[in-house]
């Protein structure tokens, strides 16, 4: 159909007509979006442009590398190991059932740690690695590697972790690391980031715990960027740490190894202490356990087989456990008397096997007496009477005096973990935590260990090594920090007149080498060599008991001694619990100890009494044979 | 016919058609396309293979196309419309039926040398069919209401296999584009003032049903329209990418960093970065001055379609000339709004400038259209 030129004109007007109140539209739009653009781009450029910073770059911490830990000699007691895992970056692999099930076919994957993963995975972003294999080996590592571009998502992940090369021989020295938990993090103010770090390891126990910072060192930053996956792109700057500082401790391995040995299957401790310098040369504590399996995560089984064994291997029994020394005192209590110039060198008691003190019977542990004594032959024949009699004249203020100069009753400087003080109780001590008076009953008690009196194996070290130097000698566990040496612990002049302390090394030297000593059975023969020491027994059960009875009940047996007698250097202190008898248990485990640190290996049969050369012989060969065991440990791993 | 109605004794014929191409129209596509190869370059990280070559090779096709286009009289276009309707409405159906699936969506035909987008060229020939059915209608029955809903019904059919795809931006620019030519073909404002008063009313009902017992949409529904409204309310789920995207923009400031120093697309940051968030790379990279750039360089096409539009007399030309314009505006309007965060994400593309073959050459074809009924118009 025809139109008229008239439709024809109205029609382009009207098109005309609205086509341009639509481009005014457009363009009032079009002038919108350029406001928007001047907006983004010019008024809010500069939050931004901090924005987009913020996204592409991040700042990662390097975590700095923990310091080790050697023995006097050099040899390694903690180290760094390289350790080898594998992670998987959800975003990246998109598809994870995929990528495990690549992964899978070449290493091999516990169905645990995948499921864990995979549950960790709902919680954390998706640009974050969830470790999925870890302390895989290096071959394992490797083929993950060579295979990774086929694996998108799938990080292999190199990393130091901590390894105690000496297994249980430190344990509970060195302590151990393990991930870092929110009780450590309560320790700090604000944590260093470091410590943020997943997986960052944290000294827990022992020097590991009481030097962390040390050890630690300090992180370095990295400034990076990064993609919207979180991978590194590169770096843009970067500011180094500081490792973390070496540490020495005094101990010598050789000799930790045999202490440790010796001491066997015996729930027990023992001290080996340089008596000039205070150095630690042992100190052991049996049984132990592998410090390795709490840096790997312990499993449940495992730690309820330690937690639950009687023998209590967890607990660092030198310094943390604190029993009655029973008449490993008595040389304090006579030293007490012979310093306030009550009692003499030559005074003398009756031993009738027991004694009545205002009506009470206090019974010598000889029931048929020991006859008249002096001082030496009370040490040496460890008579309890005379201690009795001694008691009531010298009073508690000043044998409690006496026990705090030698190292009892206060913590041991010692950096390690729940160091026990001890207990050296007085009148006002017994007024505040007993709501009682003093009495005499008490002092008797407190004269020979008992009662009251509390002290631990490393205590007793201490004592006997300030009896055999009259000074204040105290332990040095730390030799050195970073090749910093640490003051030495030789002491100043404790105080004692020297003709007083000669007595009781008197006695002490009688105990061992003398035929009617209580450790004359267990003395040595090599002159040069000879020991002085003292047994003690501590009852566990308020009776007497033998060495038949059920362990539980059974005395705790102890020994300390120091040697050469005429040129001291070193002391040493035996704990064995249960052990039923300080004399029969304790004092041979001493002399053994004592001979192998001051021969510095094993020592001749020659210094032995004959008699007992075939059992000794039997033993070392016993002992040899374990140490090699012990260091068959680290071939077995390799 | 209507051209028999005219005086077209001057219309151009042969090689001097030359002389009436409408240059400022092939110079401008031209420039904007120069602009969205840079990008495609740049986005690329440097690769001059990924995208940048075959996003040439379309272009040069498509340059082809519409010169091919041009210089084909308006009439045949016309008379063409509705084979060329029918004939996308069959692809649309084998689309439905054995097209390519690709990101969930299934919107391609493989044929073989490309691989054909059959709803944008659902774009182009739907404003084809509209030009040429209100040239054929007379006059005087344009907002009759059988005659407005036959329209419709040219417009809706297609939306609904659109939608089906699903591809929920190609549908809304069909609806809207459609739309706007009938506006511009005189039909009553009446119609118009309903529709869009009932989707307000629809939208408000919507948005006062949220947490009644006769709630309209589901819960997520909800959460995506808040997600918009504030991004940062979901900075790692939906929200991610415009934050990201306005990142992109806004860090860019005056004068970008620098070509290919944007950071942000070259991290990874931005979504669809060669695609439907290349202008968020340009803005970064380019910073306000280019991106205001390209937005004039629009703007000036949409104007030169305006003018074109004024110097014709034929209804079929007019309204060819101002639906595309339209169409054109709406494609970078929609996809602005959307990467500057001032619309839901729906997946746009960037008029000449995204990568995609189909977009590309049909588009540049649509200019041809355009270009056609300028050298043909009655003089």
């Amino acid at each position: 159909m025809k139109r008229t030129s008239k439709e024809n004109a109205q029609s382009a007007r009207k098109i005309s007509r609205r086509a341009l109140f639509l481009g005014g539209s457009q363009l009032a739009f079009a002038g919108m979006l350029g406001a928007r653009m001047h907006y983004l781009q010019v008024d809010q450029a500069d939050e931004f442009r901090v924005l987009a910073d913020e996204n592409r770059i991040k700042d990662r911490v390097i975590p700095p590398v923990r310091g080790r830990i050697f023995d006097r000699n050099g040899q390694v007691i903690a180290d760094n190991e390289p350790t080898y895992r594998v992670s998987i970056v959800r975003e990246e692999a998109g598809d994870v059932e995929d990528a495990i099930a690549k992964l899978s076919r070449l290493i091999h994957l516990e169905q645990d740690d995948i499921d864990r993963a995979v549950s960790e995975m709902e919680t954390t972003p998706s640009f974050l690695p969830v470790t999925i294999a870890d302390r895989i080996s290096w071959e394992a590592f490797s083929r993950v590697n060579a295979n990774a571009p086929a694996l998108p998502g799938v990080l292999p992940e190199k990393g130091l972790s901590r390894i105690y090369p000496q297994y249980e021989r430190y344990a509970h020295i060195a302590g151990y690391v393990g991930k870092v938990s929110a009780k450590d993090l309560e320790r700090y103010e604000t944590p260093p980031a470091v410590l943020k770090i997943p997986r960052f390891q944290f000294g827990k126990v022992g020097v590991e715990a009481l030097f962390e910072e040390q050890l630690r060192g300090a992180a370095g930053t990295k400034r990076v960027e990064v993609n919207s996956s979180g991978r590194e792109m590169r770096e843009i700057g970067r500011r180094e740490g500081n490792s973390g500082a070496d540490i020495q401790l005094s101990c010598d391995s050789d000799l930790q190894d045999y202490v440790q040995a010796r001491l066997g299957d015996e729930s027990a401790s023992a001290i080996v202490m340089d008596v000039t310098n205070g150095d630690v040369l042992a100190i052991a504590s049996a049984p132990s356990y592998d410090p390795n399996k709490f840096v790997r995560g312990i499993s449940s089984p495992d730690y309820a087989l330690l937690r639950d064994n009687d023998h209590r291997p967890l607990a660092s029994k030198a310094v943390q456990d604190a029993f009655p020394p029973g008449s490993t005192f008595k040389m304090l209590s006579a030293l007490a008397g012979l310093h306030e110039g009550i009692i003499y060198p030559e005074s003398t008691a009756y031993c009738a096997g027991h004694l009545e003190i205002s009506g009470r019977e206090f019974g010598c542990w000889k029931r048929s007496g020991h006859g008249r004594l002096d001082m030496v032959g009370s040490l040496r024949e460890s008579c309890d009477v005379y201690y009795y009699e001694l008691a009531q004249k010298v009073g508690i203020e000043n044998i409690a005096n006496m026990a705090r100069r030698f190292g009892l009753g206060e913590s041991p400087d010692i950096p390690m973990s729940a160091v026990s003080s001890g207990l050296i109780p007085d009148k006002a001590w017994k007024r505040r935590r007993h709501g009682q008076e003093w009495l005499v009953g008490d002092s008797v008690n407190a004269s020979i260990g008992q009662g009251f009196v509390l002290a631990s194996p490393l205590q007793l070290a201490i004592m006997a090594a300030r009896l055999a130097t009259g000074k204040t000698v105290t332990p040095r566990l730390v030799k050195s920090v970073n090749g910093v040496e640490t003051p030495s612990g030789g002491g100043e002049d404790i105080g004692v007149a020297p003709a007083h302390l000669d007595v009781i090394r008197q006695g002490m030297f009688e105990v061992s080498n003398s035929r009617k000593g209580s450790a004359y059975r267990a003395r040595i023969i090599a002159d040069g060599y000879r020991l002085s020491g003292k047994t003690g027994t501590a009852q566990v059960v308020n009776r007497i008991t033998k060495c038949t009875d059920p362990w539980e009940v059974r005395d705790h047996a102890f020994f300390v001694c120091f040697a050469p007698h005429d040129n001291p250097k070193i002391a040493v202190a035996i704990a064995v619990e249960h052990g039923c008898s300080g004399s029969g248990t304790a004092a041979p485990i001493a002399r053994d100890v004592v001979l192998q640190a001051l021969y510095g290996k094993t020592p001749p049969l020659e210094a032995y009494p004959a008699k007992d050369r075939e059992e000794i012989e039997e033993r070392q060969k016993d002992i040899e044979q374990k140490m090699r065991l012990g260091s068959g440990h680290q071939d077995q791993r390799a | 016919m209507s051209y028999l109605e005219f005086n077209t004794k001057y219309t151009p014929t042969g090689w001097r058609k030359i002389l009436y191409v409408n240059w400022p129209l092939v110079i401008l596509p031209c420039a904007v396309a120069g602009m969205g190869l840079l990008m495609l370059f740049s986005v690329a990280g440097g690769n001059y293979s990924t995208w940048a070559m075959p996003q040439t090779r379309h272009f040069i096709l498509g340059l082809i196309a519409m010169f091919t286009v041009a210089f084909v009289p308006s009439w045949f276009w016309r008379n063409m419309s509705i084979v060329g309707y029918l004939g996308t409405m069959g692809l649309l159906l084998v689309v439905e039926v054995a097209g390519d699936a690709r990101g969930g969506a299934q919107r391609w035909i493989d044929l073989g040398f490309m691989r054909l987008q059959p709803s944008e060229l659902m774009k182009v020939t739907l404003v084809l069919i509209l030009a040429a059915y209100y040239d054929w209608l007379p006059i005087h029955k344009t907002s009759r209401p059988l005659w407005v809903a036959l329209p419709i019904a040219l417009i809706i059919l297609p939306t609904l296999l659109v939608l089906k795809q699903p591809d929920l931006g190609t549908s809304l620019l069909l609806v809207a584009g459609g739309g706007l030519l009938m506006f511009l073909a005189g039909v009553h404002w009446a119609y118009f003032g309903t529709v869009i008063a009932a989707g307000a009313g629809t939208i408000w009902a919507v948005l006062a049903s949220r947490g009644t017992d006769w709630q309209l949409i589901k819960d997520y529904q909800f959460t995506r329209i808040d997600t918009f409204l504030d991004p940062s309310s979901d900075p790692l789920g939906s929200g991610y990418h415009i934050t990201q995207a306005k990142i992109a923009m806004g860090s860019g400031g005056w004068a970008g960093k620098g070509y290919m120093q944007g950071t942000q697309s070259r991290l990874n940051f931005l979504p669809e970065k060669q695609t439907d968030f290349i202008f968020n790379t340009l803005a970064e990279e380019f910073g306000f001055v280019g991106s205001i750039s390209l937005l004039s360089l629009y703007v000036l096409i949409i104007i030169f379609c305006i003018i074109s539009g004024l110097q014709q007399k034929d209804r079929f030309g007019q309204l060819i000339t101002f639906g595309m314009g339209v169409t054109f505006f709406l494609f970078f309007a929609v996809n602005m709004s959307m990467v500057m965060g001032l619309a839901p994400v729906v997946g746009v593309p960037l008029p000449l400038v995204s990568y995609g073959g189909s977009a590309m050459m049909i588009l540049m074809a649509g200019f041809g259209l355009l270009q056609s009924a300028h050298i043909h118009r009655p003089r």
